[in-house]
C-alpha cells in the first residue's frame, strides 16, 4: 500500500493516525476497528455507501464526535478529553461541511476573520488582508461585504473553504462538499479543491466525485458498514476492485452517473 | 438539423390589483361588495363615528380642567360632580398629578424623582440606538443607575435623606422594571445555557429553578419576599422591602425569559455549533459570537412580549404595600372630595403604561427588521 503511495509523490511523516478506532451510537457499532495512517501532504478520498460511517470517521478526527476505543493521533497530539489538546488540534484542522454552515448573521469577510482574530489572536487588519487573499484565491473577493444568504450555493461553499483556510490549517477535512450543490456549481467547488491540493495541503475528502478522486487523490479509501474495506490508488481501486462489496458499490455509483 | 432562433420573451410588470380604480375603487371592491358587506360596513362606520364623537365630547369638549378651592382650602369638586358621565374631570389630574407621579416623596424635593424619570428615559433612548452598542454602554448604565440611587436616597452633596418607604409613583415602576429586566435578562441567558449544559448538576439546578418559579404566581412570590423571608433573617437584620420585591421580580422574570432564550437556542441548526467548534472557537467565543446573536434575534418578538408583560406586572407590588405608579394613582383618589373620579385617573395612568409599552413594541419591530436584514436576499 505505502509502496504505491511513495511511487507517486514524496510524502512526509504521518499527519493523522487512527489505530484500532471503534465507535458506537447506542448499540450500533458505526466504526469497526479502523486503522488508517495519512501522511503529511497526502490527499485521501473516502467513499462508500450512505451510512457506512464516512462522516463519523472524519468528524472523529477533529472530535466533533468522540471515539470510544483506540487511538487517534493528529499532528503528533493524541485526541483525549484534555481540552488544551483539543483546542490545539482544532486550530490545525479545517473542516468543510456538506451544508456549508456559514454564519448567516456575519458578512463573508467577518465569517473569514472571526476565528483568526479570536483563536489565532491575529490583529484585525492583518486578518482582513489574509481573508481577502483567500477570497481572491477562491475567486469571490467582490462578495466580501455581502451576507451568506445573498450568495449561491457554490459561492457559499467556496467561502466555507476560504474560511477554513484563513486559520492556516495543516489538514483539511471535507465531508461531501459538493453533495448539496446544483450540478452547474459542483465544478467551481471541485476546481477550488484541486487548486488547494496543488498547494500540498493534507486533505481527507469524503466524496463520490470519481473524476476528482482520479485527478488529485494519492489514495482512495472504501468504507462499508463501519469498516475500511479497501484502500488503494484511485486507478487500482476503481479499475481493479478486490471485494464484492466494492464491486457492487462501484456498479451502483456508475449507474447513477 | 434545423436550428430555431429563440427570442426571449420580454419581462412584463406584474398586473396591479391594488388601487386599480383609485381609492374609491378600493372602497367599492373591499367594503361595499354585496348587500351584506355594505350593511356591515355602514353599521361599523356609524358605531365608530358615534363613539368617537361621544369620547371627544367627554374627554375634551365637556371636560373640566380646573376646580376652585372651597373656604377650607380644599378642592371644590361640585362642578365636576354635576357633569359626571357627560364630561371628564381632568381637574383631578391637574390637582393630583405630582402625587400620582411621585407618591409620598417629600413635596419640595419632587425635582429629584423628576430628574430620575428623565434619566431613565434618556438611558432607554441611548441604549436603544445601535451606534451606542459598545462596551462603554455598560459604564453609562452603571453611572446613570448610581446617579439615580444618589438622587432618590440623597444624604450626600447637600441632598436631604429620603428613606425608601417614602419613594413612590413612576420612579418606583421604572426602578422595578429597569433593574428587574437588566438583571433578569443576563440571568435568563445563563439559565438557558445551563439547561443545555453537559454537566448534570448545572443542568438540574437550572431546570429546578425554572420549574419552581414558573409553578408559583408572582403574587405569592412577592408575599414570600415581603412576609416570609424576613422571618428567616436573624434579629436586627432588615433587608429593604423594595429590594426584596426587586429580587422576587428578577427571579420571576428570569425564569420566563430563560424559556424564551432556550427556544431560540434550540431553533439554531446543529451545523452552526459544529462550524464554530471546528474553527477552534472556545465555548464562550462560540456562544457569544455565533449562538446567542442568532438565537436572540430569532426570539425578539417573544422576548419583547415578556418584557412588556413584566413592565406591567411590576404593578403587582401594590399588594405588599410598595408605592408604584398604580398604587399612587389609587391612593390619590382616596380623599372624599376626589372619590368617584377613578376613570380619569386610571385612563391617565393607563396612558403612561401604554406609552412605555407601545414604545417598546414599536422599537422591537424596527430592531427585528434591522437585525434580520441578512435573512433577506
Ligand atoms: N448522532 C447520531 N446518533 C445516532 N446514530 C447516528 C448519528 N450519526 C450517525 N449515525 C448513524 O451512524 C451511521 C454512520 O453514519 P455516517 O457516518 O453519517 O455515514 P455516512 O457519512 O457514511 O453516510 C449511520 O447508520 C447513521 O444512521
Ligand atoms: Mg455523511
Amino acid at each position: 500500500m505505502s509502496a504505491a503511495l511513495s511511487s507517486s509523490r514524496h510524502l512526509g511523516k504521518p499527519a493523522i493516525q487512527l489505530l484500532g478506532v471503534n465507535k458506537w451510537y447506542g448499540q450500533m457499532h458505526v466504526l469497526r476497528n479502523i486503522n488508517l495512517e495519512i501522511a503529511e501532504g497526502e490527499r485521501v478520498v473516502v467513499c462508500g455507501p450512505s451510512g457506512s460511517g464516512k462522516s463519523t470517521m472524519i468528524r472523529c478526527i477533529n472530535r466533533l464526535e468522540e471515539h470510544q476505543q483506540g487511538q487517534i493521533i493528529v499532528d503528533g497530539i493524541e485526541l483525549s478529553d484534555d481540552l488544551k489538546s483539543l483546542d490545539a488540534i482544532r486550530r490545525e484542522v479545517g473542516m468543510v461541511f456538506q451544508s456549508f454552515n456559514l454564519f448567516p448573521h456575519l458578512t463573508i469577510l467577518e465569517n473569514c476573520t472571526l476565528a483568526p482574530i479570536w483563536v489565532r489572536k491575529m490583529p484585525k487588519k492583518e486578518a482582513e488582508e489574509l481573508a481577502m487573499e483567500y477570497l481572491t484565491r477562491v475567486r469571490i473577493p467582490e462578495q466580501a461585504n455581502k451576507y451568506p444568504g445573498q450568495l449561491s450555493g457554490g459561492q457559499q461553499q467556496r467561502v466555507a473553504i476560504a474560511r477554513a483556510l484563513c486559520m492556516k490549517p495543516k489538514i483539511m477535512l471535507f465531508d461531501e462538499p459538493t453533495s448539496a450543490l446544483d450540478p452547474e456549481m459542483i465544478k467551481e467547488v471541485l476546481d477550488t479543491m484541486v487548486m488547494l491540493a496543488d498547494t500540498g495541503m493534507t486533505m481527507i475528502c469524503v466524496t463520490h466525485e470519481m473524476g476528482f478522486a482520479r485527478q488529485v487523490a494519492d489514495r482512495v479509501v472504501f468504507m462499508d458498514r463501519g469498516e475500511v474495506v479497501e484502500s488503494n490508488t484511485p486507478n487500482e481501486l476503481f479499475g481493479n476492485p478486490q471485494t464484492d462489496r466494492l464491486k457492487l458499490f462501484l456498479s451502483q455509483i456508475l449507474r447513477g452517473h | 438539423m434545423s436550428v430555431t432562433t429563440h427570442t426571449p420573451s420580454p419581462a412584463l410588470p406584474p398586473p396591479s390589483r391594488l388601487m386599480a380604480g383609485g381609492p374609491l375603487g378600493w372602497v367599492k371592491a373591499n367594503l361595499l361588495n354585496g348587500v351584506f358587506n355594505s350593511m356591515i360596513t355602514l353599521l361599523l362606520a356609524y358605531l365608530l363615528v358615534r363613539y368617537t364623537i361621544s369620547f371627544v365630547d367627554w374627554a375634551f369638549l365637556n371636560a373640566i380642567w380646573q376646580v376652585p378651592n372651597d373656604r377650607f382650602g380644599r378642592a371644590d369638586t361640585s362642578s365636576c360632580r354635576d357633569i359626571k358621565g357627560i364630561g371628564a374631570c381632568w381637574a383631578v389630574i391637574t390637582e393630583k398629578h405630582r402625587f400620582i407621579l411621585f407618591g409620598t416623596y417629600p413635596y419640595e424635593e419632587h425635582w429629584r424623582p423628576a430628574i430620575v424619570c428623565v434619566l431613565f428615559i434618556a438611558l432607554y433612548i441611548v441604549s436603544a440606538m445601535r451606534r451606542f452598542w459598545r462596551k462603554e454602554l455598560v459604564l453609562v448604565w452603571a453611572v446613570t443607575l448610581t446617579a439615580i440611587g444618589l438622587l432618590m436616597w440623597g444624604g450626600v452633596f447637600g441632598l436631604s435623606y429620603v428613606p425608601q418607604e417614602r419613594w413612590g409613583g413612576l420612579p418606583i415602576t421604572l426602578i422595578l422594571a429597569t433593574f428587574g429586566l437588566a438583571f433578569a435578562f443576563p440571568l435568563a441567558i445563563m439559565v438557558a445555557l445551563g439547561r443545555r449544559s453537559r454537566l448534570p448538576a448545572i443542568k438540574a439546578l437550572c431546570v429546578v429553578y425554572v420549574e419552581l418559579i414558573r409553578g408559583v404566581p408572582l403574587i405569592s412570590l412577592l408575599f414570600m419576599a415581603s412576609v416570609m423571608f424576613p422571618l428567616f433573617l436573624p434579629e436586627g437584620l432588615n433587608i429593604d422591602k423594595l429590594l426584596r420585591a426587586q429580587v422576587a421580580i428578577i427571579l420571576f422574570a428570569g425564569a420566563y425569559l430563560a424559556e424564551v432564550v432556550r427556544a431560540g437556542l434550540q431553533s439554531l441548526p446543529k451545523g452552526q455549533y459544529e462550524a464554530a467548534e471546528a474553527l477552534g472557537l472556545s465555548y464562550w467565543q462560540k456562544t457569544g459570537f455565533i449562538i446567542l446573536p442568532q438565537a436572540l434575534r430569532l426570539v425578539i418578538p417573544p422576548l419583547v412580549n415578556t418584557f412588556i408583560g413584566f413592565f406591567k406586572d411590576t404593578s403587582l407590588v401594590l399588594i405588599i404595600g410598595i408605592f408604584d405608579l398604580l398604587t399612587a394613582a389609587k391612593t390619590a383618589i382616596i380623599e372624599p372630595q376626589w372619590q368617584g373620579f377613578a376613570v380619569e385617573v386610571y385612563v391617565t395612568v393607563g396612558l403612561i403604561y401604554f406609552i412605555f409599552c407601545f414604545a417598546m413594541s414599536k422599537y422591537s419591530a424596527g430592531l427585528e427588521a434591522e437585525l434580520n436584514k441578512h435573512r433577506k436576499r
